[in-house]
């Protein structure tokens, strides 16, 4: 068995330490009675109940649930789709540009996806609110959902899908009893990748949102610019802690997920 | 033809449905709002509603079209060219973006290694720690070093403690913030490619290297490092890409001075309300992005082919 050698024992603790202690104080320091979020006075959980009381960002958090739970069940939906496109459409009028279109969100910089949707609505007269940060991140995100489904659809065999259409399934019903079942943890995957880049994304919906419209991390971006507060801190902890939960969780279902799988194979041995 | 029975029709009509909705989406919210930036980066500022000019007028059919066409100009690149703040503005968010790249490979490396090496059964944490952070609010992430950085933060509490300084250093606002931030919050971009590079790598071509005569280093450097090459390409590109049109980061961490093309878009568009400048610094920043784009394709090309 290997073990590690001091040398990697001791980068693998300065790095973890780099990326876990800033968060670790954030966490910390959300519990501090103080109003100086630097200077420690004494364990509190006050802001937490200041920040229950606070409705401006409760409505902000009610938007973003609401924007991310939308685009990201449409940007899977789309996103699908696209992979599919990919994958099995064959050739088609424009698959280039198509294909270009789908990778280029990817890369391009936040700002300029931004803008360049802001200009359209404006140039459409279409009124900035929710529907419209609903329609910018599912642009952002279907790319990445058409990513991860790809590089399933890719690597399944499709001679499973011919199968089920030979022995009469409609098109449709081999879709959703083989194809489906084997791309769902893809499909799964996409869609929290698109609900976390929803939740997550400011500059775009700053750009798109209007005054009715306010997102949490936009909500979030403009008392941060006013200096650091301990509300934020607990707001933090609190995004904080349902990540940590929810990736634990996921990752507890995925090793349970291949330890049946691997058991099941050995059973049809 | 359909050898399913179920008509070429309906075939026809799927694929039409599969490939024309997202087609459809794509060219309506990426591809045209993308054209609109092009054309007004091509007009003229103008004091209206909306703040430029020409506007395209349907009614007046080719001749209006004509007309339209010959409005649009240059001018607001030249603009770009002739004022010095553009220029520094991309001279120094490479820079910036070219120091973070480098400093989160000098981090992201010995990380990325050290899991690689780790024992199997602890490899699934070392990756979710990993993840962890990148599934974590990037903005949280960079709020965080607010109250490190600041005169009175924790960073210059320690080092006063420590007695390293005797005075706190003027770290937050300033363009070493920047770099810090962009290098905490894109590390799991350079961590994840490297990783899965050396976990491929084949220890016996280490031992067959020290076997013929290699020290350790020069194992390293010679079998290694060539072999981990396009995984550290591919985190280069995906830290150095996003961070060269940050906005968040330079506007949280960075002071007055810190000039960032991002943040300049943004002041030129909602602050001066000059919409033609602001389509003409986007449409430049693409241009400039065009070549780590398209060299980061051919890497991820050439590993598919390596791949098989």
């Amino acid at each position: 068995m290997k073990r590690l050698s001091w040398f990697n024992a001791t980068s693998l603790a300065f790095g973890f330490a780099f990326l876990y202690i800033p968060m670790l104080i954030l966490v910390i320091y959300s519990f501090n009675s103080s109003k100086l979020v630097t200077v420690w006075a004494g364990f509190s959980t006050k802001w937490y109940v200041e920040l229950a009381g606070n409705e401006a960002f409760l409505e902000a958090a009610w938007v973003t649930i609401k924007v991310a739970v939308i685009s990201s069940t449409l940007a899977t939906v789309l996103g699908t789709m696209a992979a599919y496109a990919m994958v099995r459409g064959g050739r088609f009028f424009g698959r280039t540009l198509f294909s270009g279109m789908v990778y280029a969100p990817l890369v391009m910089p936040e700002v300029i996806t931004g803008l360049s949707l802001l200009l359209l609505f404006i140039g459409i007269g279409m009124d900035r609110g929710v529907m419209t940060i609903v329609l910018a991140h599912t642009i952002l995100t279907m790319c990445y959902v058409s990513v991860v489904v790809s590089s399933r659809l890719v690597s399944f065999d499709r001679s499973l899908e011919e199968a089920a259409l030979d022995l009469g399934c409609t098109p449709f019903d081999a879709f959703r009893s083989v194809t489906l079942p084997i791309i769902a943890p893809a499909v799964i995957a996409g869609w929290l990748l698109a609900f976390t880049l929803s939740l997550d994304d400011l500059v775009i919906a700053s750009f798109v949102s209007g005054p009715s419209s306010t997102t949490l991390p936009i909500k979030i971006f403009s008392s941060v610019r006013l200096g650091v507060s301990p509300e934020i801190n607990a707001l933090s902890t609190i995004m904080i802690g349902i990540v940590t939960i929810g990736v634990i969780v996921a990752s507890l279902v995925t090793k349970r997920s291949v330890a049946m799988r691997a058991k099941q194979e050995r059973d049809a041995e | 033809m359909d050898r399913h029975g179920r008509g070429g029709a309906g075939r026809m009509m799927r694929r039409l449905v599969v490939i024309g909705v997202p087609y459809l989406w794509l060219v309506a919210l990426f591809l045209i709002p993308f054209l609109i930036v092009l054309k007004i980066a091509l007009s003229d500022t103008n004091l209206s509603i909306p703040p430029y000019l020409p506007q395209l007028d349907i009614a007046e059919g080719w001749v209006g079209f004509k007309a339209f066409l010959s409005a649009l100009d240059f001018e607001n690149f030249t603009f770009l060219a002739s004022d010095d703040l553009y220029w520094k503005a991309y001279l120094s968010s490479l820079k910036i973006a070219t120091v973070s790249t480098f400093f989160a490979l000098l981090i992201g490396f010995p990380i990325a290694y050290g899991m690689a090496r780790a024992p199997d059964h602890w490899r699934p944490t070392l990756m979710m720690l990993i993840i962890l952070p990148f599934w974590t609010s990037f903005l949280i992430r960079t709020y965080a070093w607010i109250g490190i950085l600041s005169t009175e933060g924790f960073l210059n509490q320690f080092l006063i403690w420590s007695g390293l300084v005797t005075d706190p250093l003027t770290l937050l606002n300033t363009n070493v913030a920047v770099t810090i931030g962009i290098v905490y919050t894109y590390l799991p971009f350079m961590v994840l490619p490297v990783y899965a590079a050396l976990e491929k790598l084949d220890d016996s071509l280490i031992e067959a290297a020290e076997d013929l005569g290699c020290t350790r280093i020069q194992a390293f450097w010679m079998v290694t490092i060539p072999l981990a090459k396009q995984g550290i390409i591919a985190g280069c590109f995906l830290v150095f890409i996003p961070s060269l049109g940050e906005f968040v980061i330079p506007s949280l961490l960075g002071g007055s001075s810190t000039l960032m093309i991002g943040k300049v878009l943004v002041e030129e568009f909602f602050t001066n309300r000059d919409w033609p400048v602001a389509s003409a610094v986007a449409v430049v920043l693409l241009l400039i992005l065009i070549i780590p784009i398209v060299l980061f394709q051919r890497n991820e090309q050439k590993q598919r082919e390596v791949d098989g």
